[in-house]
């Protein structure tokens, strides 16, 4: 079971990868998710302002998450 | 109250009366609007020309910068010839010959907090096309104070954002603004802007498009504006998505601050720096040459030092403040980036924020140091 992770902004340069499947092996959560993530990118701990969407909506810490789901994490930027 | 269409009028915007749930309505409410665009850079060209063509009544352009060569690829407004010109200036009389009809308001200046809400207040919806965060910031918490709708896009390398911000909805309600999004700026200069980034020069004529059309049917009524909405969208292989954003719950917004401040750097750049915290390239030289004891941090991405690097130790930006103890060691500090404008931020950083005392930049950066062509 995994999930997938779509990456824009910073995080796609962080990860290396526009597409990531990440596993779910037990009922995770999206803070504990973070944490996951901020321990195999260590770079993410800068990244305070990134937002992570679940399924297609932006979703807080205490969001559950199931096999399939879709996260998005959108970093902020400026260019113009 | 509708005036009189002139007979260029009917002719000019005549596939706009035809289009079904436009027609002269849309185009009435088009001529009675007036948009403030902030920034007549990357985004702000295609948007102007877009809203001018379409005939906004009334079109002001802010933007304190002068056009360089740099500019080219991607501000289709500008020429070789308007090199050195004020932006602002030359896009109006461009835009003045494409559509005679719409009036516009040019201000060679900066969106300052000191400004910002005199000027928002003036128009209907406000364009942020701007390239730094302090000005988004501004942009943002000047509408929501004004009750103007914020349409806001921006760029990354080969991505764009859209959405429509701080629209009235039902009683006094608005819908989410760009601090739902993200409620506080990244640390100083931790996602590069175009200069540092990069950006496909194309890609602001799409997305500039896009928030062009966001404002033509926010003021004229047509189809379903971003509300509540982002619209994300990578070049690179069309990769869309449109996500929902929540009201972050607690969130006010009671006054203008410091912007500056919060997002750790400059509006626009000021003509005098700490020079004190400067040295230029061949002085970097004769320090590496006699063996003095330096500690040379090149702050740039991991990708970029392995690209190309003057040596030293690769320490990025947002990982100084972590840092700290190592940096303390005693040995004068210099702190390098590609060109030289992340490190002015890197010494603000550790002078200003965390007090240390021996920090130098240098001037010019890697590229300048190496002095090849990049």
């Amino acid at each position: 079971m995994s999930l997938s992770i779509l990456t824009f902004g910073i995080a796609k340069d962080i990860t290396g990868s526009a597409v990531l499947e990440w596993p779910y092996d037990k009922p995770l959560t999206v803070g504990e998710l973070q944490v996951q993530l901020l321990e195999r990118y260590p770079a993410f701990r800068t990244l305070a302002s990134l937002r992570l969407a679940v399924n297609k909506s932006y979703a807080g810490p205490d969001t559950p998450l199931y096999p399939g789901d879709e996260i998005a994490l959108i970093p902020p930027v400026a260019g113009g | 109250m509708a005036a009189e269409w002139t007979q260029d009028e009917l002719l000019r915007y005549s596939r706009h009366f035809a289009l079904p749930e436009f027609g002269s309505s849309g185009q009435e409410r088009l001529r009675n609007s007036a948009v403030l665009v902030v920034g007549a850079g990357g985004l702000g060209c295609p948007l102007l020309m877009y809203l001018a063509a379409a005939g906004v009544g009334r079109i002001g352009i802010i933007d304190p910068d002068a056009v360089s060569l740099s500019n080219l690829h991607r501000q289709v407004l500008y020429t070789s010839e308007d090199l050195g010109r004020p932006k602002a200036e030359v896009a109006a009389k461009r835009l003045a010959a494409l559509n005679p009809h719409v009036e516009f308001e040019v201000f060679v200046e900066a969106l300052l907090s000191e400004n910002a809400l005199e000027l928002v207040s003036r128009y209907d919806v406000v364009a942020d096309g701007t390239d730094n965060f302090a000005t988004r910031y501004l942009v943002n918490d000047a509408c929501v104070l004004t009750g103007k709708i914020n349409v806001y896009a921006a760029l990354y390398r080969m991505e764009g954002q859209v959405a429509v911000f701080n629209y009235p909805l039902e009683g006094e309600r608005r819908s989410t603004n760009y601090r739902d999004l993200y409620p506080d700026p990244p640390p100083p200069e931790l996602v590069p802007n175009c200069e540092e980034g990069g950006v496909l020069g194309v890609l602001p004529g799409i997305i500039g498009a896009i928030q062009a059309a966001e404002i033509i049917k926010v003021l004229s009524g047509v189809g379903e504006p971003l509300i509540d909405t982002l619209l994300l969208w990578d070049l690179a292989a069309h990769r869309q998505q449109l996500i929902s954003i929540p009201k972050q719950p607690g969130l006010v917004i009671e006054k203008l601050i410091f912007y500056e401040q919060l997002c750790g750097s400059l509006v626009t750049k000021p003509a005098t720096q700490t020079m004190a915290h400067e040295i230029k390239p061949e002085i970097l030289r004769s320090w590496l040459h006699e063996g003095k004891d330096i500690l040379l941090i090149d702050i740039r991405e991991p990708y970029e030092f392995d690209e190309l690097n003057i040596g030293g130790e690769n320490i990025p930006m947002a990982e100084l403040p972590f840092q700290l103890e190592r940096l303390q060691s005693g040995a004068t500090i210099v702190l390098v980036c590609k060109t030289g404008s992340r490190s002015e931020l890197g010494v603000k950083l550790l002078v200003g924020q965390y007090g240390l005392q021996d920090v130098s930049r240098l001037i010019g950066g890697v590229e300048g140091y190496l002095g090849g062509d990049f």
